[in-house]
C-alpha cells in the first residue's frame, strides 16, 4: 500500500540542478547525459517526500541555485484545471517528463499526488508545485506549474492558486466532454482574467470524439475551436505543443524586481522539523536567505531561513525573484500562520496587500466522535496532525449524551469532510463516528434581549440546541449554492424532478450540444450536503456531473424539530429543518429509532415534535414475552452468564426518560448515511 | 433380561403414592430430616439419538453402533464416583435425559439405579424419570422400563401436526405420538408428561391452540410448553437464515403463550413454572430442584451438576461439567472413574443470583424461608424493598414482593429475562454494600 501511494520513479532533477548551478545553458536533452547518475529511490509515504527534499537540501546547501538567470520575460506561470478523471494529474506527469524534471519510467503516475486519497480518488486535495526549466527555440525558460485543487470544495485555494498564474490549461476528456467541474474551473480562469489553453485529452480512447469537444468548448466558453490541443497524456501524443502553446500563449507576470517585496501565500504545508513551508508567489521584488518579512494578515514578523523553488521538491536558491514561484521557510510553528491568500512583505517596508484574501470559512459541519471513548487522545492527536496541514477545518471540542466526548468540525464542502474522513482512517488508522452534516443556518434577531447577549443582529447558528425560536427573530437565513449539472438529455426530466424536491431553483438550461443539457440551479446547501450527489449519479446512470459554488445565504423558513421518547426529548437528536421538510425528515428519524430499539417492558413511542406539535410517530411494543423456554440443570450456567452479560450492557445504556437507548440506536440515527 | 423386579415394581407404586401425598401437602415443600446438602437430585445423559431434530442442539451423537454395555459400565462408575465425592446421603429423584435414553436399554437403566441405590439412600417414592420419544417406544419397551425402575415418563410429542413434525425433522407422527401417550397413561397413570412446542416458523394462532386443546383431551396430569428458540448451529437456524423459512413471529409466539396458559388454567393445570403446567400435584420434583437450586449431580457425557464435593473435604458449592463427547468421557471415567472435566466453584453472590433466577421461574417464586437458607443475614426486603426500579416493576404489576417473598406475576412471568436485568444489578449492589471488598488473604 505505502509503495502504490508513492510509485516507483526515478529523480532526475537532481542531478540536472547541478548541471544548472555550473552551467546555465544545459539543454534538457543534455541533461540526461550528465556526469552524475539519476538517483533512483522509492518514494514511501507522503510525509517521506519531505524528509527526501530535506536530504537533498543539505547536500545542495552548498550550490544554491540563482534563479536571476531567469528574466521575468522566460516565466510562466499556469495552472492545469480539470473536471475529476479527465487527466490533469497525467499531463502534469508528461510535462514533468518533458522538461526532465523526472525520468521518463513507466512508474510516473501521478506524481504530484502525494496523498493516498488523492489517487484513489483521483483527484488533488493539496496543491502542489512544479517548477519546469524548458528550453525553447535557444532560451532557457522557467515554466511553473501550479497544481490546484481538483474540487469545488477547495475552490478559495484554486483561487488563490490562480491568482498566482496568468494562464491555465483547461483539460477536457475527449470522450466524456465538458463536464461540470469544467465549467465551475472554467469560469474560475475567466474571472481571473486568465488565458485559457483549451486541451482535449484522450484522444487514443476508442470513444474518443474531439470534434464534438471542440464544438461544446466553443459553444459553451465562446473559445474558437481551433485554439483547442488534441492530445493523449497517456501516450505522450502532442504533448510537446502544449508546452509550445504555454510559452506562445501565456503571457510572462506583470511584475517589478525593484519594487518591495510583495508575496503571496498559495499554500502551506507543515513540517515537524522545520515548521511551516510556504508555497509563495512573488509580485513584485525579491526575497532572500536572512529577509525580514511581515504577513499582513497577522502582522507578524518573520527571519527567512530558506527559500528555494519546487522540482517537485524543494531546491534552495539564493534569492526567489519577482514573478517567481517557490517555496519559503521562516520560522512559522503553524500553518495558520501562513494562510493561504496571506500578503508578505519586507520588515518596514509595507505595501499594498494582494486582494481577494479571505479566511477559511466552513460551509458543512459534523460531529465526530471517536468509536471507542478510549480511543479519544489517539484521535486528538490525528486530528491535530491532519489540522496541522490543512488550516481550513475548524475544531471546536463538543460532547454528546449519547456519544461522548469529541468535536465539531467546520469543512469546506462535503468532499472536503469526506476526505479529512478518509486520511484520517488511511493514515492514523483512526475509526471515528461521524454525525449526519448540518449547514451553518443564520439568524436575523429582533429580541432585543438576544442581540444583547449575542452582540450582533445577525447569528450563525451551529448547535440545533441553540436555534432561537420564531418569536424573537426578524428571519432566518440558509447558504445556497449554484450548481451546475450537466447531463445527457434523456435524464434532464428526472434530474429536475430531483431538484424540485430539493427545493432548488431553475436558474438556466442550455443545450452545450446535441444531446447533452447544461441546467444551473440555486439549491440550498442543506438540500445537498446528504446524498443530492448520490441520488443524481443514481438516476443518470452514472452520467450526470455536478458542482457548485457558494451563492451567499437566502431567507427561509426553518424550525426547530424535537425527537421525542415517551414524551421526553432527545437532546442529541434536535434537529433544525425546512418548514416544507419537517415531516419527511422527522419520519424518517422515527423510522430509524424503532429499527434500532430494543423492546422494553413497556410501549414506546418516538414522536417527532414542532413545539407542541406532533408531525411523526412510530412506536415499538412492549415485550410480551422474554424468558428462556427451557431451564434445567445444564442451562443454568450459560443463561447466568447470558443475563450478566446483558445486565453489564444494560447498565452503559443511556436513558432518556424511563426509555433505555443504545449506544447504537443514536449511531444509526445521526451516523451520515453512506449507504443511501 | 434379568430386572430387578420387586424393587423396582415397588418404587412405581411407592412413587404414585408419594405424588398423593405431595398433593395433599402442596408443592414445593419437603418434609424431609436431611438438610439440603446431604441429598441431591441425580440427572443422567444418554448422549444418542436414532436422528438429528432440526431445532435441537443438545450434546447428542448418531451412532453407528453403540456399544451399550460399556457406556452402561461408564454410567455405573461415574454414578458411584460422583455420589461419593458428593457425600449425599439421599438421592430423590433420578433423571433420564437425552439424547434419546428411550433408546437405552432398560437394564442400563435398571443397572444406574441399582448403583445409586447401593450408593446411597434410594427412597422407594423417589422420582424417576425416563425422555421417551414415541418411535422407540412401544408399549412392551416401556413396561419394561417401568420394571427397571422407572415411574415417570416425559414424552417428547412437540407437536400434533404431522408437517411440522416434519419440520422440526422428528421420526414420528401424530398417531404415532398419541398411542404412546396412551399406552404410557396405561403404564404409568398419572405420572406422564408431554411436551408441546410453539412459535415454529409459519404456525399461526389458532390451529395451534386447536392442537393444545385436541392434547388436553388426550394427555395426562403434565404438559410442557415450549417457545421454540432457535439455536445456531441447527437445521432450522441455517434454513430461517437462508430464507428459506419464514422466521418465526414473536408477536405470534408471545400470543400463542398467554393463550395457551389461560387454556391450561382453565382446564385445571397450575402453572408451576414457566413452561411447566401440572394437575393433581404431578409436578416434575426432579426439576423443582432445579429451579430451588439444590443439589443435583449430573453423570454422562457433558452433563452439568451443581453440587458440594463433601466426600473430598469440599465447602463450596461447584458448578461441574462432564466431557461433552462419548468416546473421550468413556475413556475419562475408565482411567480416573469420572468424566469432570471442568469445577467451577461458585461463590456465595453466584449462588445468589442462581437463587434468585431459577426461583422466578416458578409460581411460589422466592419465599422468605427459602431465600434464608441461603442468605441469613440479608432479607429479600433488604435487597429488592428500597430499589426504584425494583419498584417500578412492583408498580408495572410485573412483580410481587409481600409477605410471602418474591415472585412474578401472571404477566411478569412472561418476561422475567426482562425482570431480572433490573433484579440482578440490585442484588449485587446490596451484595457490595454488605460486604466490604475481601480484603487479600482472607
Amino acid at each position: 500500500m505505502l509503495l502504490s501511494r508513492g510509485g516507483m520513479w526515478t529523480l532526475a532533477g537532481q542531478g540536472w540542478w547541478r548541471g544548472l548551478g555550473l552551467a546555465a545553458q544545459v539543454t534538457r536533452d543534455a541533461s540526461r547525459g550528465l556526469p552524475w547518475p539519476p538517483c533512483a529511490r522509492t518514494r514511501g509515504a507522503a510525509g517521506e517526500s519531505w524528509s527526501l527534499g530535506r536530504l537533498y537540501s543539505s547536500a545542495e546547501r552548498k550550490e544554491r541555485i540563482d534563479m536571476s538567470r531567469f528574466p521575468v520575460e522566460n516565466i510562466r506561470n499556469f495552472s492545469i484545471i480539470a473536471h475529476v478523471d479527465h487527466g490533469k494529474s497525467t499531463l502534469a506527469d508528461r510535462l514533468l517528463e518533458l522538461t526532465g524534471t523526472i525520468d521518463k519510467t513507466k512508474n510516473n503516475k501521478q506524481v504530484l499526488d502525494k496523498l493516498q486519497v488523492e489517487r484513489e480518488r483521483g483527484i488533488t486535495v493539496k496543491a502542489q508545485t512544479a517548477s519546469l526549466f524548458y528550453n525553447h527555440e535557444g532560451k532557457q525558460y522557467l515554466l511553473n506549474l501550479i497544481d490546484t485543487p481538483g474540487h469545488v470544495d477547495f475552490s478559495y485555494e484554486v483561487s488563490r492558486s490562480l491568482s498566482a498564474c496568468q494562464g491555465v490549461l483547461l483539460v477536457v476528456d475527449a470522450n466524456e466532454g465538458i463536464q461540470a467541474q469544467t465549467v465551475a474551473n472554467f469560469f474560475l480562469a475567466f474571472e481571473a482574467q486568465l488565458s485559457v489553453i483549451p486541451v482535449i485529452n484522450k484522444i487514443d480512447l476508442k470513444n474518443a470524439d474531439p470534434e464534438r469537444v471542440e464544438k461544446q468548448i466553443e459553444k459553451v466558453f465562446d473559445i474558437p475551436s481551433d485554439e483547442c490541443i488534441k492530445i493523449s497524456a497517456k501516450l505522450g501524443t502532442n504533448v510537446e505543443s502544449v508546452l509550445q502553446a504555454v510559452i506562445e500563449r501565456i503571457p510572462p507576470p506583470k511584475v517589478h524586481r525593484k519594487n518591495p517585496l510583495r508575496a503571496l501565500v498559495f499554500d502551506s504545508t507543515f513540517d515537524q522539523y522545520r515548521g511551516v513551508i510556504a508555497s509563495v508567489a512573488l509580485f513584485d521584488g525579491v526575497v532572500s536567505k536572512g529577509d525580514k518579512i511581515v504577513s499582513a494578515h497577522t502582522q507578524k514578523t518573520y527571519e527567512v531561513n530558506e527559500v528555494g523553488v519546487l522540482n517537485p521538491n524543494e531546491q534552495p536558491a539564493h534569492t526567489l525573484y519577482a514573478g517567481q514561484v517557490g517555496y519559503l521557510i521562516a520560522g512559522m510553528k503553524d500553518v495558520t500562520e501562513a494562510q493561504i491568500g496571506d500578503t508578505l512583505y519586507l520588515h518596514k517596508q509595507p505595501v499594498e496587500p494582494l486582494p481577494g484574501f479571505k479566511s477559511a470559512k466552513p460551509m458543512v459541519f459534523a460531529g465526530m466522535y471517536p468509536v471507542d471513548q478510549s480511543e479519544y487522545n489517539n484521535l486528538k492527536s490525528a486530528i491535530e496532525k491532519l489540522t496541522l496541514n490543512d488550516s481550513s477545518v475548524t475544531v471546536h471540542r463538543d460532547s454528546s449524551l449519547a456519544l461522548g466526548a469529541g468535536w465539531r468540525l467546520g469543512f469546506l464542502g462535503l468532499l472536503h469532510m469526506e476526505v479529512f474522513n478518509q486520511r484520517l482512517e488511511q493514515e492514523y488508522n483512526a475509526s471515528v463516528i461521524l454525525t449526519t452534516p448540518t449547514v451553518p443556518y443564520k439568524a436575523v434577531l429582533s429580541s432585543a434581549k438576544l442581540i444583547k447577549e449575542y452582540r450582533e443582529k445577525e447569528i450563525t447558528i451551529i448547535n440545533p440546541a441553540q436555534f432561537p425560536d420564531k418569536s424573537s427573530v426578524t428571519e432566518y437565513l440558509e447558504p445556497v449554492v449554484l450548481g451546475t449539472i450537466i447531463t445527457p438529455d434523456e435524464y434532464t426530466g428526472k434530474i429536475m424532478m430531483l431538484c424540485q424536491a430539493r427545493r432548488a431553483v431553475q436558474k438556466n438550461m442550455m443545450f452545450i450540444d446535441q444531446n447533452r443539457v447544461m441546467l444551473k440551479y440555486l439549491l440550498p446547501l442543506n438540500e445537498i450536503v446528504v446524498d443530492f450527489y448520490d441520488s443524481l449519479k443514481s438516476l443518470s446512470s452514472g452520467y450526470a456531473s455536478f458542482d457548485y459554488e457558494d451563492a451567499g445565504y437566502q431567507t427561509t423558513e426553518l424550525v426547530k424539530m424535537d425527537i421525542l421518547l415517551n414524551g421526553n426529548p432527545v437532546e442529541e437528536l434536535i434537529t433544525i429543518v425546512h418548514k416544507d421538510k419537517a415531516h419527511t425528515v422527522g419520519k424518517a428519524i422515527c423510522e430509524r429509532l424503532k429499527d434500532s430499539l430494543p423492546r422494553q417492558l413497556f410501549e414506546i413511542a418516538i414522536q417527532a415534535a414542532i413545539g407542541s406539535k406532533i408531525i411523526a410517530r412510530e412506536t415499538v411494543k412492549a415485550y410480551r414475552k422474554n424468558v428462556l423456554a427451557k431451564c434445567y440443570g445444564g442451562d443454568i450456567t450459560r443463561k447466568m452468564k447470558l443475563l450478566k452479560r446483558q445486565a453489564e450492557g444494560k447498565k452503559k445504556l443511556r436513558k432518556v426518560g424511563n426509555v433505555e437507548v443504545p449506544k447504537d440506536a443514536f449511531i444509526k440515527v445521526l451516523k451520515a448515511q453512506s449507504d443511501k | 433380561m434379568t430386572l430387578p423386579g420387586a424393587r423396582a415394581g415397588a418404587r412405581a407404586a411407592a412413587a404414585t403414592a408419594a405424588q398423593k401425598r405431595r398433593r395433599a401437602e402442596g408443592a414445593g415443600r419437603s418434609l424431609n430430616p436431611v438438610t439440603p446438602s446431604q441429598r441431591a437430585a441425580l440427572y443422567v445423559h444418554w448422549p444418542y439419538c436414532e436422528k438429528r431434530c432440526s431445532y435441537c442442539n443438545f450434546n447428542k451423537y448418531i451412532p453407528r453402533g453403540v456399544e451399550e454395555a460399556a457406556v452402561r459400565s461408564c454410567l455405573v462408575t461415574e454414578a458411584q464416583t460422583l455420589l461419593q465425592l458428593s457425600g449425599v446421603q439421599r438421592v430423590e429423584s433420578v433423571f433420564f435425559g437425552g439424547g434419546t435414553p428411550s433408546l437405552a436399554s432398560p437394564h442400563t437403566v435398571a443397572a444406574v439405579l441399582e448403583a445409586v441405590a447401593q450408593a446411597t439412600h434410594l427412597p422407594a417414592d423417589s422420582e424417576v424419570t425416563l425422555e421417551a420419544n414415541p418411535t422407540s417406544a412401544p408399549a412392551s419397551r416401556l413396561a419394561a422400563f417401568g420394571a427397571a425402575g422407572v415411574n415417570r415418563l416425559s414424552i417428547g410429542l412437540q407437536s400434533l401436526d404431522d408437517t411440522e413434525l416434519q419440520l422440526l425433522g422428528r421420526t414420528h407422527s401424530a398417531s404415532d405420538a398419541l398411542r404412546t401417550l396412551a399406552e404410557a397413561r396405561c403404564l404409568f397413570p398419572g405420572r406422564v408428561s408431554v411436551d408441546l412446542m410453539l412459535g415454529l416458523p409459519a404456525q399461526q394462532v389458532r390451529p395451534w391452540l386447536g392442537q393444545l386443546e385436541d392434547l388436553l383431551r388426550h394427555c395426562d396430569d403434565h404438559i410442557s410448553l415450549y417457545q421454540l428458540t432457535l439455536e445456531r448451529g441447527t437445521a432450522l437456524f441455517t434454513q430461517v437464515q437462508q430464507g428459506a423459512l419464514p422466521a418465526p413471529d414473536p408477536e405470534l409466539a408471545a400470543e400463542m403463550y398467554q393463550e395457551g396458559r389461560a387454556i391450561l388454567q382453565e382446564a385445571g393445570f397450575r402453572q408451576y413454572e414457566v413452561s411447566n403446567f401440572a394437575r393433581n400435584g404431578a409436578l416434575s420434583t426432579h426439576n423443582w430442584t432445579y429451579w430451588q437450586c439444590g443439589q443435583y449431580i449430573g453423570v454422562g457425557p457433558g452433563a452439568h451438576g451443581r453440587f458440594i464435593p463433601q466426600g473430598a473435604g469440599g465447602l463450596a458449592r461447584e458448578a461441574r461439567i462432564q466431557t461433552l463427547e462419548p468416546d473421550n468421557w468413556m475413556k475419562e471415567v475408565m482411567l480416573f472413574g469420572h468424566g469432570t472435566r471442568k469445577r467451577l466453584p461458585l461463590d456465595n453472590l453466584e449462588l445468589l443470583e442462581e437463587v434468585l433466577a431459577m426461583g422466578l421461574r416458578t409460581d411460589v417464586g422466592i419465599t422468605h424461608q427459602h431465600w434464608q437458607q441461603f442468605e441469613p443475614q440479608l432479607t429479600l426486603w433488604d435487597v429488592f424493598g428500597a430499589s426504584k426500579e425494583v419498584d417500578a416493576l412492583l408498580e408495572q404489576g410485573l412483580l410481587l414482593l409481600d409477605h410471602r417473598g418474591l415472585r412474578c406475576s401472571w404477566e411478569g412471568l412472561a418476561v422475567l429475562d426482562s425482570l431480572l436485568l433490573t433484579l440482578l444489578p440490585r442484588l449485587q449492589e446490596a451484595w457490595q454494600q454488605k460486604t466490604p471488598s475481601p480484603v487479600p488473604g482472607e
